[in-house]
């Protein structure tokens, strides 16, 4: 079973995140760069898969240069190899133009299973997995919290839902995304580390990918950042000691508020 | 006035209380059409309600075809629909199902889409809170036929009344949008508190609480203010309060946005305010005075939640006996 791993490269999400002022794109060059949050168990999940049916784990990257830091990091978990799909056209793109330009990468690559993050950290836009699977015509087992591979063809999961979850079966070829819920992802050992400097990465720029540069980018986007500011602070509330009253204090505050 | 197409949010004809958010939102850009996916049926049920916030026009797309596959026959039904009625917009709620359609259909109807939008004003500009609530961002759709999922609990729904006409939608879905089937679909919910993401109260346990037993106590406060129970990821993760994605808030979670949110020993790390800080008013307990909790909180007790919990539960209970 060959699965490709889709990873993207955000802003870590404990440290203070912001947009450029100059082309109000997300800023990427302050504070620590790291794996998207959800790609980890996206990656756990292949490798599982891969343990208990054999075949072959490709990681793929739509993202800048130092993008291959990120590559790297996700190769020491275990994948064999990776695609990393970097042009200096591509940024600023919308979710619609990486969903072109990761769904011309795929048309490249030998896959039973896309393995996605239900959610970027940065974007959190939550519709990429949905839009290959709209683009490449292929089943979307997405919103995962368990995934089960049932002979050779036929992939159920468990759709997380807002009060339980819904059962839902596709053949593959399909692409699946994935929650937190679904695994622990591992960390990676020492020797893993060391063996993902050897591991193959191949680099394919926009035309190597047949897609035309004014199809993606900042300025072909179909919607615009036009302002954006920082939220306002909350103003100080007040912050009383427990002495032997803190709960009748709160209620009393509850009341002023009119909730009780 | 042009449409704008509302898919309603609603669990067998009951609607949901985004439904009403979406109309209020969609009532800025023109005249709202509700789109009711589900059986045969449903869109008469939720006539009354759809009308109550301004619904001019039903589109009862009612059909085991929509209903029995994932998201992909909605994106086809909403793309043939928006050619026929050329609206000024289409709203859904930002829930997973209502993201994914908004991507489905904005790479077949080739037009922008936004998610997550919190305030919608008449030129079309939508307002988004991203970064875990850091940043407040103005977007606009710029190609096409705007597409907008909205965030629960962000617009406040007002009624304005219309008697909304019912037409039947033929639903023809191709087998390509066939191909991910709902085989089942399992309710998990294990009581009659309000649906998180739907409260206007909210009570929130972490690590602090300690063990599985303990959350009684955030049960019993919960329940003296008729409240839903919600949880971190600490204490998700030790198991406190099952099943894991029912009660979680943040991040990861679920994002509330009530009148009232208590945090009972939890920290409030960056990935928990994300899902909580919209929150109207915020009270914490926590027995660390630097828990980064306190920075949001209204009202913040600094102490033993074993003592102050208890205590609070009686004078709440004291107060409507
Ligand atoms: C990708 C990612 C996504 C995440 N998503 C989420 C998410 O969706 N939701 C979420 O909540 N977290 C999320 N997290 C985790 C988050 O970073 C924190 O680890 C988590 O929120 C901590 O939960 P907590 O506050 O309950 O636990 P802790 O940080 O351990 O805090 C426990 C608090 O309880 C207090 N306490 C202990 N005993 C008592 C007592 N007797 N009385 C009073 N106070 C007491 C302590 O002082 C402490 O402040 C995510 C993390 C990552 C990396
Ligand atoms: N630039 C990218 N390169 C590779 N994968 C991506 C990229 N953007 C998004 N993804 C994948 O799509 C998932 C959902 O992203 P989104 O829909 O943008 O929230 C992420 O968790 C990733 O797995």
């Amino acid at each position: 079973m060959n699965i490709v791993v889709l990873v993207k490269q955000v802003p870590d999400s404990g440290l203070e995140r912001n947009l450029r002022q100059d082309d109000k794109t997300v800023d990427r060059d302050a504070g620590n760069l790291v794996i998207g949050e959800l790609d980890e168990y996206a990656i756990e999940e292949a490798l599982k898969l891969k343990e208990a049916h054999g075949g072959e784990v490709t990681v793929l990257t739509v993202g800048p240069e130092k993008a291959t830091e990120t590559i790297r990091k996700a190769l020491s978990m275990g994948p064999d190899k990776a695609v990393h799909v970097s042009d200096p056209a591509i940024h600023g793109s919308d979710t619609v133009a990486t969903s072109a330009i990761i769904a011309a990468a795929l048309g490249k690559l030998e896959y039973d299973l896309v393995i996605a993050g239900a959610e970027s950290t940065d974007g959190q836009t939550g519709a990429l997995p949905a839009m290959l699977s709209e683009r490449l015509g292929i089943a979307q087992l997405t919103g995962a919290r368990k995934l089960t591979v049932d002979g050779d063809k036929l992939t159920t999961i468990e759709r997380q839902t807002d009060d339980g979850y819904e059962v839902i079966e596709a053949t593959t070829p399909a692409i699946v995304s994935v929650w937190d819920t679904i695994n622990e992802p591992r960390y990676p050992s020492f020797k893993g580390i060391m063996q993902a400097k050897k591991k193959p990465v191949e680099t394919y720029s926009l035309s190597d990918l047949g897609v035309s540069a004014d199809q993606v980018g900042l300025d072909s986007a179909w919607s615009e950042v036009l302002e954006f500011s920082g939220r306002p602070p909350k103003g100080a509330g007040v912050k009383v000691p427990d002495e032997g009253d803190g709960g009748s204090k709160l209620v009393e505050f509850l009341a002023t508020q009119k909730i009780v | 006035m042009a449409e704008v197409l509302v898919v309603v949010e609603h669990s067998g004809g009951a609607a949901k209380k985004i439904t009403s958010e979406l109309l209020t939102a969609a009532r800025a850009l023109g005249e709202p059409s509700a789109v009711v996916f589900g059986a045969a049926g449903d869109a008469d049920k939720l006539k009354d309600t759809l009308g109550e916030y301004g619904a001019q026009k039903i589109y009862a797309a009612e059909s085991a075809d929509v209903t029995d596959y994932l998201v992909a026959p909605r994106a086809e039904v909403l793309a043939g629909l928006v050619k026929q009625a050329s609206p000024a917009a289409v709203l859904l709620a930002s829930t997973t199902d209502g993201k994914e359609i908004a991507g489905r259909l904005a790479v077949k109807i080739e037009s922008g889409f936004l998610t997550g939008v919190t305030e919608l004003a008449a030129d079309g500009t939508a307002t988004q809170v991203v970064f875990a609530g850091a940043v407040i961002v103005k977007s606009k759709v710029t190609k096409g036929t705007p597409i907008l999922t909205i965030a629960t609990n962000a617009v406040t729904a007002e009624p304005a009344a219309a008697t909304p006409s019912v037409e039947a939608v033929e639903v023809s879905v191709s087998d390509a949008a066939k191909k991910a089937k709902v085989a089942d679909r399992v309710s998990e919910k294990k009581s009659s508190r309000p649906e998180l993401t739907e409260a206007s109260i909210v009570v929130s346990g972490g690590r602090g609480v300690g063990s599985a037993e303990n959350f009684a106590l955030i049960e019993g406060l919960a329940d003296s203010l008729g409240a839903a129970v919600g949880a971190s990821r600490a204490a998700v993760d030790s198991d406190f309060y099952p099943p894991p994605h029912q009660f979680q808030v943040g991040q990861t979670g679920k994002t509330v946005s009530p009148n009232l949110y208590v945090a009972v020993g939890i920290s409030g790390a960056i990935q928990h305010r994300a899902g909580m800080q919209t929150s109207k008013t915020i009270v914490a307990i926590n027995k660390d005075e630097e828990a980064p909790i306190f920075e949001l909180a209204d009202f913040g007790v600094v102490g033993d939640l074993f003592k102050v919990v208890p205590q609070a539960t009686e004078a709440i209970n004291a107060r409507k006996g």
